[in-house]
């Protein structure tokens, strides 16, 4: 049986509370999900960043499963190394449990830095989870742009100014190119639809071979909204289709969830500080590109899944 | 490495390469994870068909960079299991973050390193920069000879680092081309003796204890750092001791015997060289050519680098005039290369302050022979009569 609410709310929690992520962090509800999704024990990497220095201030951990924090751009290459030597143990019987290896990452050390670690690890074969929280930005040093920045979203590196606009490029579509990977299990996911989040790392963590997850984890620091917004920014940006719910399960894609009523980019960009200077006059052109990305994207998956 | 007894009967004709790939067969390591590069390359081969042909039960991890290479293997090493990579020049540049890593998280992690030249320019024949250029980051740095000393490198690092008191992972080096292409009679040991001697991976804990978890690698701010820092130099103060004893462990094994450094008609010696790796060999020779003409020299050939052994080479070379320090790495400082700077800051304490002065030379694989060896021993002559040092820093070998 799928997971539901019921069963996932019996599940232990493997993280405390008393971490020091901000109140509206999007990060926490990732971590408690995925971690919750197996009943199997759960060896947990994870990049430099947010997640990171939130969590394991030195000498207190709010993990309670072992954890390793290696660098920014190797949380793919580091659980990949501990899931080899457990490999390696179990086949000399030196281990005999079942462990399951998950490594974390931000969209700054999964898109950008990490890139490469994550690729190889996924080509290798590894039998882990990755799991991006895709938060759009630089967000532990101070908001700055990544590859997963959204078009015309201010940041301190692509400030709107005078005479520019915020970022000027279109996100790179991760979850894509990792589902050109062929391997196993790929999905999009958000903190907004939880058991949707649960479900589908149920599926990552019973996959044999690596599996990719990106959720949306908003940053409320970072995108300039309330503490209280997380869920109705991410529901916003599933209803809008800029960030869609969707799998890729041994090559087939399928779509998690259709919103009934599509709502436009303007509504959901509107409810973001980040956003805000595209609303002035003169950027009614950029915001209609943005639009027009957005709905010639969600096109392309309905395609793709049909 | 001064030989006991050996019968070149029970030898066996190796490459550098080849005598370092037999002895991580031996070793066995757990986890492997490995990339390419010039000269390194032939191990990760070797070891590759090993795995193949199912002579190891290592889980070889074929990373997609040097990088990742390192990163996997702190991953591996801190899980309980007995973990090892290879590199050269660039490819350890490349792990150069995560080099600390390893160190600073206490990971007993092994590394032969087949020494070559850094870019820029691109170079992929023999100097000591790609070493040198990690000579801060916590790692035990051994030197090798040749292949007999670079295959009974390997199995001492693999006890230094392990070694409760060290905790530190271990580079063994070894010249590019000149030991790792070179073909030499190396005598190898049994592989069970060689199990024995090396015994079990253990560390206190692993990641894989799930009934106890760990957090490892977390945010260590101004209240913690300074002491796990001062704690890591502790560490490898205390190797020291563990190496030499380890040394006459392994010595009972082999009939080899090693020490911090070795010493080569250096009792009567008026003026010293020192060394590092394949050059020893052509000093050694050359020594010989100019006692005959009675030229009182003799050579320091070192094989701890980390720890730097200080005392012990403030001793050795007290009673000569003139020290020559052999640098196959320049530093850029503009005050000579590594070697010299740490010797002659050593030598500052000396009641007898020795004259000392540098020689860079072999960068990027150029060659170094006996000819221009008896011209830096010639050199070092002319400083002692005149009783004072023309110049720190002298370049040998190149067009100037």
């Amino acid at each position: 049986m799928a997971l539901n609410l019921k069963e996932l709310a019996k599940r232990p929690v493997r993280i405390s509370g008393g971490h020091r992520a901000c109140a509206g962090c999007g990060f926490p509800i990732v971590i408690k999900m995925i971690l919750g999704a197996t009943e199997d024990p759960v060896v947990v990497g994870c990049a430099t960043g947010c997640m990171e220095v939130t969590t394991t201030v030195f000498p207190y951990t709010a993990w309670k499963v072992p954890f390793i924090h290696n660098a920014f751009e190797n949380s793919a290459a580091t659980i990949s190394g501990v899931e080899a030597a457990y490999q390696s143990l179990k086949r000399q019987g030196k281990v005999d449990k079942e462990i399951k290896f998950v490594a974390f990452g931000g969209d700054g050390g999964t898109y950008d830095i990490g890139f490469q670690s994550l690729s190889g690890a996924m080509e290798r074969g590894h039998n882990m989870v990755y799991v991006c929280y895709d938060n759009g930005a630089y967000m532990n040093t101070g908001i700055q742009r990544s590859s997963a920045t959204p078009r015309g979203s201010h940041t301190t590196t692509t400030p709107a100014g005078k005479v520019r606009y915020g970022k000027k490029e279109y996100r790179k579509d991760l979850t894509t190119i990792m589902a050109a990977h062929g391997i196993p299990y790929v999905a999009q996911a958000s903190v907004s639809n939880l058991v949707d989040l649960a479900r589908k790392a149920e599926k990552a963590f019973n996959v044999d071979g690596p599996a990719f997850l990106n959720v949306f984890s908003p940053c409320r620091l970072g995108w300039n909204v309330p503490a209280d917004s997380a869920r109705d920014i991410s529901k916003g940006a599933t209803d809008s289709c800029f960030w869609p719910l969707f799998e890729v399960e041994n090559g087939v894609w399928k779509v998690s969830y259709k919103p009934r009523n599509k709502i436009s980019m303007d509504d959901w960009m509107e409810s973001q500080g980040r956003f805000r200077h595209l609303f002035k006059p003169g950027n009614e052109g950029i915001r209609e590109e943005i639009q027009a990305q957005v709905d010639q994207q969600w096109e392309l998956l309905l395609k793709r899944a049909e | 490495m001064s030989v006991v007894k050996q019968d070149p009967r029970n030898s066996t004709a190796l490459t550098g390469n080849e005598a370092v790939a037999q002895a991580m067969r031996q070793i066995e390591p757990d986890v492997v994870a490995a990339y390419p590069i010039t000269p390194q390359t032939e191990i990760v081969q070797i070891f590759s068909t090993y795995v193949s042909d199912g002579l190891v039960n290592t889980e070889y991890v074929p990373v997609e960079s040097e990088h990742s290479a390192m990163s996997a293997t702190v991953g591996s090493a801190a899980s309980g299991a007995r973990s090892m990579t290879a590199t050269s020049a660039n490819g350890l540049a490349l792990m150069w973050e995560i080099l600390y890593i390893a160190s600073g998280t206490r990971l007993p992690i092994v590394m032969p390193v087949v020494n070559r030249a850094l870019s820029g320019p691109i170079n992929i024949h023999c100097d000591h920069s790609d070493a040198m250029g990690a000579r801060d980051s916590g790692w035990i740095q051994l030197f090798s000879e040749n292949a007999q000393e670079a295959y009974d490198n390997m199995f001492q690092a693999v006890r230094i680092a392990e070694h409760p008191d060290v905790r530190l992972p271990a580079m063994v080096c070894l010249d590019g081309f000149i030991i790792s292409h070179g073909m030499e009679n190396v005598f190898t040991l049994e592989d069970n003796a060689i199990r024995e001697f090396i015994g079990d991976y253990m560390i206190e804990r692993s990641l894989l204890d799930v009934e106890q978890p760990m957090t490892l690698g977390p945010l260590d701010l101004q209240d913690f750092y300074f002491e796990h820092k001062r704690a890591e130099a502790e560490a490898m103060v205390r190797s020291k001791k563990v190496i030499q004893s380890i040394a006459e462990e392994y010595e009972k094994l082999s009939g080899r015997s090693y020490g911090l450094f070795e010493e080569y008609k250096l009792d009567d010696a008026e003026i010293a060289i020192v060394v590092l790796g394949s050059t020893a060999g052509t000093a050694r020779y050359t020594i010989d050519q100019l006692r005959a003409q009675g030229i009182k020299v003799g050579m320091l050939k070192l094989r701890v680098f980390r720890p730097f052994p200080f005392e012990e080479l403030k001793q050795a070379l007290a009673h000569v005039n003139v020290i020559g320090v052999m640098d196959r790495a320049d530093s850029f400082s503009s005050i000579g290369g590594p070697l010299f700077s740490e010797l002659r800051a050593v030598m500052y304490d000396s009641e007898t302050r020795p004259l000392i002065t540098n020689y860079i030379y072999g960068l990027g694989g150029r060659d170094i022979n006996p000819r221009l060896i008896e011209q830096m021993v010639r050199e070092l002559a002319d400083v002692q009569e005149a009783g004072r040092l023309n110049q720190y820093v002298n370049y040998l070998g190149v067009r100037e």
